[in-house]
């Protein structure tokens, strides 16, 4: 794809010291910034018309919990009329909040509400910012890696008390995680012999 | 003396049968007129993007189908394309048809739902009894190939779990022959049904400028306006040798989106005829023994062949590591998969973009000023399925 090269370089002369990296893979461009230039550079991609990345796709997180900088944000976006997607993000550390987008579009209202529910990551400026799939009342953050795998409350309906009851998690059998991964690094070894 | 007015606050759901599933909707109400919808999600949230973190790349698949579950290999599809792209396999392109063909068939199963439910929702009983009896002869074919006639678990990264059964591609092309002719009876009860124009003309108009603002993909961007289709503009697999249309809406209303909807379906049978047609002969996964399982023979047969059956049910392969995301054309919209694989047989972490999340998002903007029966008749025409809003 000769236009996204051509498109990236656009991007990188004129954003220059905002962009971190940028790489091409998969036919996307992948921009890695600073939270704080994170409004410049999504505006410049919305409103430019080189660029016209006018639809936000969508917005999530990546948790490293043994990085300093715990977690990295990713916004994607998608321009029709260049039929290009470029996808950008930067790293946070824990408690830092990151600045909502929802004035630059408004579908990022749910989206960083379900990052704030599954990270408990905070945006600044967001109109609404409460839980979205999670139960009412609901705490820890499921997406996150340290978080178990089968929570910590399970629900049920008490004939006793006539109505629903939390109750801690009880397992017949405890979750059984094997772990299968081969020492080896068999794959791509083998996959290599055969190609010679 | 001025009236005294009081706001009305009532609860749609999560019980109410035009929900759709488990929506419960807050609506502000003034007389009739709904002043604020605030919809809560999540009755439905199973954690399947934790799970998936926690099984191997084959175990993940059959979380796919319990998403959008009227249409699940279309889901699926992208979860196999995204593995795909990562590991470079080749997929055999006899595969390759086979999953065009049932992404279509996919496409029609949830075409018919939505738009009998849609006219259900408005009052028309029969088209929904017409429909079904269509969607079971598809999901007969479902359990022909898959043995399931509704949570699949049939493509595979590099191809499809099993070749067509015998008999399988002349009994599609006998429904694809009448198919179009239940279309059509379908139309003559709600096209030109005053009723059904009545409820669904002009209601939840969407501009073009909101619809790219809102997110919105599939139906919810074509009815207003705008000629976008994955299948075209970044097309995957073999959706390049086909012919087929892209049917676009004018108004942007509810009756638009009905409109582009059994478009669609037309074109989906013809996208399946060429299949039939065109389908070449040949192996329907990848031949590569550390992706693919081996053959029952084989296993008796061959050492090499045990081994790799042994370790790819307890380890899975392996997924070198790489970031990326892929999205497919799925019945409701854009169906993307984010998938971050670290070189385990484990995805570190897969991000499921579903369409009807964000069209839902938009359900305050829609419906701000109409009247509280118009609430279902607009819920109708977004097409949302709780499996993939709640995940």
């Amino acid at each position: 794809m000769k236009n996204l090269e051509i498109l990236e370089k656009k991007i990188n002369s004129e954003l220059t010291t905002k962009i971190n990296t940028s790489n091409i893979t998969h036919n996307h461009i992948f921009l890695n910034i600073d939270e704080e230039d994170l409004l410049d550079v999504i505006l410049f991609l919305k409103t430019n018309s080189d660029t016209k990345f006018k639809q936000l796709i969508d917005i999530t997180a990546v948790d490293y919990p043994e990085k300093e900088m715990r977690f990295k944000i990713v916004y994607l976006f998608l321009s029709h009329e260049k039929n290009q997607r470029v996808k950008v993000d930067f790293f946070i550390k824990e408690n830092t909040p990151v600045t909502s987008i929802t004035s630059i579009f408004p579908s990022a209202n749910w989206m960083e509400r379900e990052v704030f529910d599954m990270y408990g990551i905070y945006f600044k400026n967001h109109p609404d910012l409460r839980r979205i799939l999670t139960d009412y009342g609901f705490e820890g953050h499921p997406l996150r890696k340290d978080f178990p795998l089968t929570g910590h409350n399970e629900v049920r309906y008490s004939e006793d008390d006539k109505k629903v009851v939390y109750e801690p998690v009880k397992l017949e059998q405890n979750y059984r995680n094997f772990d299968y991964e081969s020492p080896w690094e068999g794959t791509k070894y083998i996959k290599d012999i055969s190609k010679k | 003396m001025a009236k005294e007015t009081k706001k009305l606050n009532l609860n749609f759901g999560p019980q109410h049968p035009a929900a759709h599933g488990v929506l419960r909707l807050i609506l502000e109400l003034d007389g009739e007129i709904v002043e604020k919808a605030d919809p809560h999600i999540g009755l439905l949230h199973r954690g399947t993007e934790k799970l998936i973190e926690n099984k191997t790349y084959m175990q993940a698949v059959p979380y796919f189908d319990r998403l959008d579950y009227v249409a699940p290999m279309n889901q699926e599809h992208a979860f196999a394309l995204a593995i795909e792209k990562i590991l470079k396999i080749d997929v055999p392109i006899r595969a390759q048809f086979i999953r065009v063909m049932f992404c279509e068939i996919g496409r029609i199963l949830s075409h018919i739902l939505n738009i009998t439910t849609q006219a259900m929702d408005v009052g028309a009983l029969t088209p929904t009894l017409w429909g079904f009896e269509e969607r079971e002869k598809l999901m007969g074919f479902y359990e022909r190939v898959s043995g399931s006639r509704l949570h699949a678990n049939y493509f595979r990264a590099g191809g499809v779990h099993q070749d067509l059964p015998r008999g399988l591609d002349e009994d599609i092309a006998i429904f694809c022959k009448n198919f179009p002719k239940i279309i059509s009876d379908l139309e003559t009860l709600l096209t030109d049904n005053r009723i059904f124009k009545q409820r669904n003309v002009d209601i939840g108009v969407v501009t073009k400028q909101d619809a790219l603002d809102y997110s919105f993909s599939g139906v919810m961007l074509r009815g207003s306006g705008i000629p976008w289709d994955l299948r075209k503009s970044q097309s995957y697999d073999c959706y390049d040798q086909f012919e087929f249309k892209i049917p676009v809406g004018k108004n942007g209303d509810c009756y638009d989106r009905y409109l582009c909807r059994i478009e669609e379906m037309k074109e989906s049978v013809k996208i399946i005829n060429q299949c039939l047609n065109k389908m070449p002969k040949g192996p329907v996964k990848s031949l590569d023994g550390k992706i693919t399982p081996p053959k029952k023979k084989d296993i008796k047969e061959s050492m090499e062949a045990l081994i790799h059956h042994f370790k790819l049910f307890t380890e899975g392969y392996r997924v070198e590591k790489d970031e990326i995301y892929i999205a497919v054309e799925a019945p409701k919209g854009e169906f993307g998969i984010y998938l971050i694989s670290d070189g385990s047989s484990k995805p570190y972490k897969c991000k499921i973009r579903a369409p009807g999340f964000f069209h839902l998002q938009a359900m305050d903007y829609l419906i701000k000023g109409h009247m509280l029966a118009d609430v279902p008749a607009v819920l109708g025409s977004m097409d949302i399925v709780f499996g993939e809003v709640d995940r």
